[in-house]
């Protein structure tokens, strides 16, 4: 009796499971399918998998967008943030953690006003200090935004973090000659490569899937990151259907892919960096 | 802890770099774009100081006033609707994914997926499936028999913002689900062990243990989704353009701020950046509001 009503309970979980994944995956599926299809099997078979793949879609959009660039710009705006984001608050957080000064708890706590009101209030004032600064159209605006960012969240997930490390470690090296730029390098730092990669994780996404920011930031064809060059394709192609899901699945495979091949670390950063929010 | 009674010169050498740019890009312009709404100029530059002008400008005036209580409105909506439906049922999942079966962990990793795709590529793909013209949606619905539920979807003013909120919470389901999982795998299992051993049922575990123990990350998945909702812009913007179409039904703040700041993707606004600041600075007060209330009821509960 037990051992059918397990039975019955186990497959109804799996049951609701494969439906779960199946409303979360089908449109994924359907993105990538639709790529490789012609527009008349689009039409005539729109469900399942393409009756003959074709890569003419994507051969198309290639041909008259600058993808090199669009990918070499969101690269180097997503890497250049993120390490500035770590070297910036590992810096911070290291004084904060572990020196007593006046204004300490009070300068925390100014930090931690970064992670509840959004950069975004500000957009106004930031087009106009990077006008200022003749940053308007360059990439190094974004970067200078996005490591803004990240760096309140950032200081809050990593100073958390060095309190945790034992004061003895820093002694025992001080004893020994070390200076105090010495113990952060050499102690703290390598103790700190768990917190860095759940700092790095949490900004990945918000950073390499922004749109805000580029849509008021930059103008150049040459300049234009994923997001941004993706709205414009999405709008330029938007009766040729095929090519739309090529533009839209070139925009999120390698994200996805990148996420399968991590996943168990980006989910462990998120919840480590997530979870002390 | 060092003590010392002067400051060190790793102190400040440590501090400064990002004490400075945080300062000069995130606390100034959110202040400055507080001042700039008792001003007009462009975008460039404030010209005149002009009082609470703006202020009275969006509250009284045709059609500002009317589009401020709209995006208010369906910013509410929107985030009840996240609320019950992303964040509700990423409870359940997470409840149910803790419970060790084969496959818990792939389906998580599953469920995460739609969560790295950008916002905008969520919304242009289902305003691609929801198309008439495609009639995606509308074939599958008449093969399982649901015709009545046939309709422009998108292009309807009923039900335009219940299904930009549905898309919102099909792609963002993965972050509240990570941060249940996380808080309910942080539970001390002996709790369950004796509340079991005292013959508490399942259900009667998850309402007197694992709800309860869960209240502070349901405080911060709550507060979260709120922040996201009131200053969201992507979502609208693919799905139904800067205007919130149709006729303003899914304008939010996000939408309008940008329409009145920049004006682009419009032909009858012209860009008011004084204007767009008094909407900034509204929606700070919404944020704060928000951010205060969660303090206030999530926050002294844990320390009791």
């Amino acid at each position: 009796m037990q051992k059918t009503k397990n039975i019955v309970a186990r497959s109804s979980l799996y049951t609701f499971m494969l439906i779960f994944t199946g409303v979360v995956c089908y449109p994924i599926f359907l993105m990538i399918a639709t790529s490789l299809k012609s527009n008349k099997d689009i039409f005539t078979n729109p469900y399942g998998l393409p009756s003959n793949f074709i890569f003419n879609n994507y051969s198309k959009v290639f041909l008259v967008s600058r993808y090199d660039l669009y990918f070499r710009n969101s690269f180097i705006v997503t890497l250049s943030s993120i390490a500035l984001i770590l070297v910036l608050s590992s810096l911070a957080s290291y004084v904060l953690a572990k020196y007593k000064f006046a204004a300490n708890r009070l300068i925390y706590f100014y930090f931690l006003i970064g992670i509840m009101i959004p950069i975004k209030l500000g957009t106004i004032n930031i087009v106009q200090i990077i006008n200022g600064l003749h940053l308007f159209d360059n990439l190094l605006s974004l970067i200078i935004v996005y490591t803004v960012m990240g760096v309140p969240l950032g200081i809050f997930i990593l100073t958390d973090f060095i309190k945790m490390i034992p004061e003895e470690l820093s002694n025992a090296a001080r004893i020994d000659g070390c200076s105090d730029y010495g113990i952060f390098l050499k102690i703290i730092l390598p103790l700190l490569r768990p917190a860095l990669a759940a700092v790095a994780i949490v900004n990945i996404l918000p950073i390499w899937n922004d749109f805000w920011f580029p849509l008021i930031l930059i103008r150049s064809e040459h300049l234009k990151t994923i997001p941004l060059a993706t709205s414009i394709l999405y709008g330029q192609y938007e009766t040729q259907w095929g090519m739309v899901f090529a533009v839209l699945t070139t925009a999120s495979v390698p994200l996805i892919i990148f996420y399968l091949i991590i996943s168990k670390q980006f989910i462990r950063g998120l919840s480590e960096g997530a979870f002390k929010g | 802890m060092k003590k010392n009674r002067k400051l060190k010169p790793i102190i400040i050498f440590f501090l400064a770099p990002a004490l400075i740019l945080y300062s000069w890009f995130l606390i100034v312009p959110i202040l400055n774009s507080l001042r700039l709404s008792f001003y007009t100029g462009n975008l460039f530059k404030a010209e005149k100081f002009v009082g609470l002008a703006n202020y009275i400008k969006l509250f009284t005036q045709s059609p500002f006033n009317e589009r401020l209580i709209g995006a208010f409105v369906n910013n509410i909506k929107f985030f009840v609707v996240l609320c019950i439906v992303q964040n509700l049922t990423a409870l359940i999942l997470a409840i149910i994914l803790t419970r060790k079966f084969k496959g818990s962990e792939f389906f998580r990793t599953i469920f995460f997926i739609p969560t790295t795709l950008s916002v905008l590529v969520v919304g242009f793909l289902f305003n691609l499936m929801l198309n008439p013209t495609w009639g995606f949606i509308d074939k599958i619905l008449k093969a399982i028999g649901l015709e009545v539920l046939i309709r422009p979807w998108l292009g309807d003013p009923v039900t335009a913002l219940p299904t930009i909120s549905l898309i919102g919470s099909w792609q963002y389901i993965g972050i509240p689900l990570i941060l249940f999982t996380a808080g309910i795998k942080g539970i001390d299992q002996e709790i369950f062990e004796a509340a079991r051993v005292d013959g508490v049922s399942q259900i009667g575990l998850i309402r007197y243990i694992t709800l309860p123990l869960l209240k502070p990350i349901i405080g911060v998945v709550i507060i979260l989704t709120f922040i996201g909702n009131f200053t969201a812009f992507d979502i609208v913007y693919a799905v139904a353009s800067t205007m919130g179409n149709p006729n303003y039904t899914t304008d939010i703040f996000g939408t309008f701020f940008y329409r009145t700041t920049f004006g682009r993707g419009t032909a009858s606004f012209n860009p008011d950046p004084g204007l767009g600041a008094a909407i900034a600075t509204i929606m700070f007060f919404v944020v704060f509001i928000g951010v205060i209330l969660w303090l206030a009821i999530f926050r002294r509960k844990e320390e009791e």
